[in-house]
């Protein structure tokens, strides 16, 4: 007997025991997600799967496997991305197998069908921890261009007065973007002073101020004036020390005092509180 | 105590907070921290950027005097370096820095010894002791 016409017979079997098959199918899988999806949600999805298997089985339908493992790849990617683990996002292929297994058991003479149906499931499973893989990974890709976004706003301080506040490590990545969203407000609001906060990056090497530096001419080249703040007592000491030199680019202890520097620059005036 | 690889940007950043760590426990100032930390950032990314890669190592050690201090080697299997004077000098760089890193990272710490030859790699050994 070759693997065509066992899968002909099983998919002939699974297409008269459909609702025996689904029903417990569901009930498996519902069982392992803990309540996080609802009975009717899952059985819904399962059936959508259940015509694929169906048909893939049957042989005659070419299209049916390639449809079949799309379906799969978007189940385990939208599991992957509300959080589910790889376990319970293969369970719902796998479990087939069981509900499968306890039907076929009291039909003996079904068994070398069933066994190569359970390889192809096994393969299918693979294929959606695969994906899940992938999709997580995406995922986890997405926070860190998000966080990256999240950590470099531009702010508004006063009219014609910008601050970036900079937090974490200055690599040439967050400089690129700090950089072109910084160009871009100075442009487009004609702002002629961007304040750059160093209060939140833990170090300031000779990488750190070359981006500094890099940024501080860009912004002179647009025509604005840049101060940079948040050096703090052991950073002073340890730019010193490095030697690092600021050339004649203003910086201040402190985001208060870069601010009173700009007014002053624009002709504002501030009293000390 | 603690070997690290460095072989990417993110193998620095680890290096730095594992100074950071270390140091913090022996006891060393907040500015003596801050000084180590960033020595051990640009040894860290000589050994990256010239060495093509590298290990550091971080020991908490004893002066003769009984104070606690924090040793870190950095080792490297790269080009090494052919004049170590001119490598050593503030400004001097082999292409696009700003030659600030070696000289400045001597400057940061307490003791500092480099070893290196052509085709045999660099190493360099860094100690600051806790006032
Ligand atoms: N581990 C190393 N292996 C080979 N060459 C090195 C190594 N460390 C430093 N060098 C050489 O010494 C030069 C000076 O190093 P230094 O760290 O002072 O400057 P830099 O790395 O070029 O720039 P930066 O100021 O950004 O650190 C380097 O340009 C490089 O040619
Ligand atoms: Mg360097």
């Amino acid at each position: 007997m070759d693997v065509d016409s066992n899968q002909g017979r099983m998919g002939a079997y699974l297409r008269d025991h459909q609702d025996k098959v689904v029903s417990r199918w569901t009930e498996l899988v519902v069982a392992g997600l803990r309540g996080r999806s609802s009975a009717a949600e899952v059985r819904r999805e399962l059936e959508d799967l259940y015509s694929l298997v169906i048909r893939a089985m049957s042989g005659a339908d070419v299209q049916a496997a390639g449809e079949l493992r799309a379906a799969l790849a978007e189940l385990s990617r939208s599991r992957a991305r509300n959080g589910f683990t790889p376990s319970e996002t293969a369970l719902a292929i796998f479990a087939l197998k069981d509900a499968v297994y306890e039907l076929v058991a009291d039909t003996t003479d079904l068994m070398p069908e069933y066994l190569a149906f359970s390889r192809t499931i096994d393969d299918l499973g693979l294929h959606t921890f695969e994906t899940y893989a992938t999709a997580r990974e995406q995922v986890i890709a997405d926070q860190a261009a998000s966080m990256l976004e999240l950590t470099t706003p531009v702010i508004r301080l006063w009219d014609g007065i910008i601050a970036v506040p900079l937090v974490g490590t200055l690599d040439s990545v967050r400089t690129q973007l700090v950089m072109e969203k910084l160009l871009e407000t100075l442009v487009a609001t004609g702002a002629e002073h961007a304040v750059l906060d160093i209060t939140g990056v833990p170090t300031v090497d000779t990488e750190v101020a070359q981006h500094l530096l890099k940024t501080v001419s860009a912004v002179r080249l647009v025509g604005a004036e840049c101060i940079i703040s948040g050096i703090r007592p052991q950073v002073a000491q340890t730019i010193v020390a490095l030697g690092i030199e600021f050339g004649d680019i203003a910086t201040k202890a402190s985001l208060a005092d870069a601010l009173a520097h700009a007014l002053s620059r624009t002709g504002h005036k501030i009293g000390t509180a | 105590m603690e070997e690290l690889p460095i072989r990417t940007g993110n193998d620095v950043v680890r290096v730095r907070q594992q100074v950071r760590a270390v140091a913090a426990e022996s006891g060393l100032s907040l500015v003596d921290q801050t000084k180590l930390v960033t020595a051990a950032s640009e040894l860290a990314r000589n050994a990256l950027v010239h060495g093509g890669g590298g290990m550091a190592r971080v020991d908490v050690v004893t002066s003769g005097a009984g104070k606690p201090g924090v040793r870190i080697g950095f080792t490297d299997d790269g080009p090494g370096i052919a004049d170590v004077d001119q490598a050593l000098t503030d400004g001097w760089t082999s292409g696009g820095g700003l030659g600030l890193g070696l000289s400045g990272a001597r400057r940061l710490v307490d003791e500092f010894e480099l070893n290196s030859k052509p085709g045999s790699g660099t190493s360099v050994v860094v100690v600051k002791w806790s006032r």
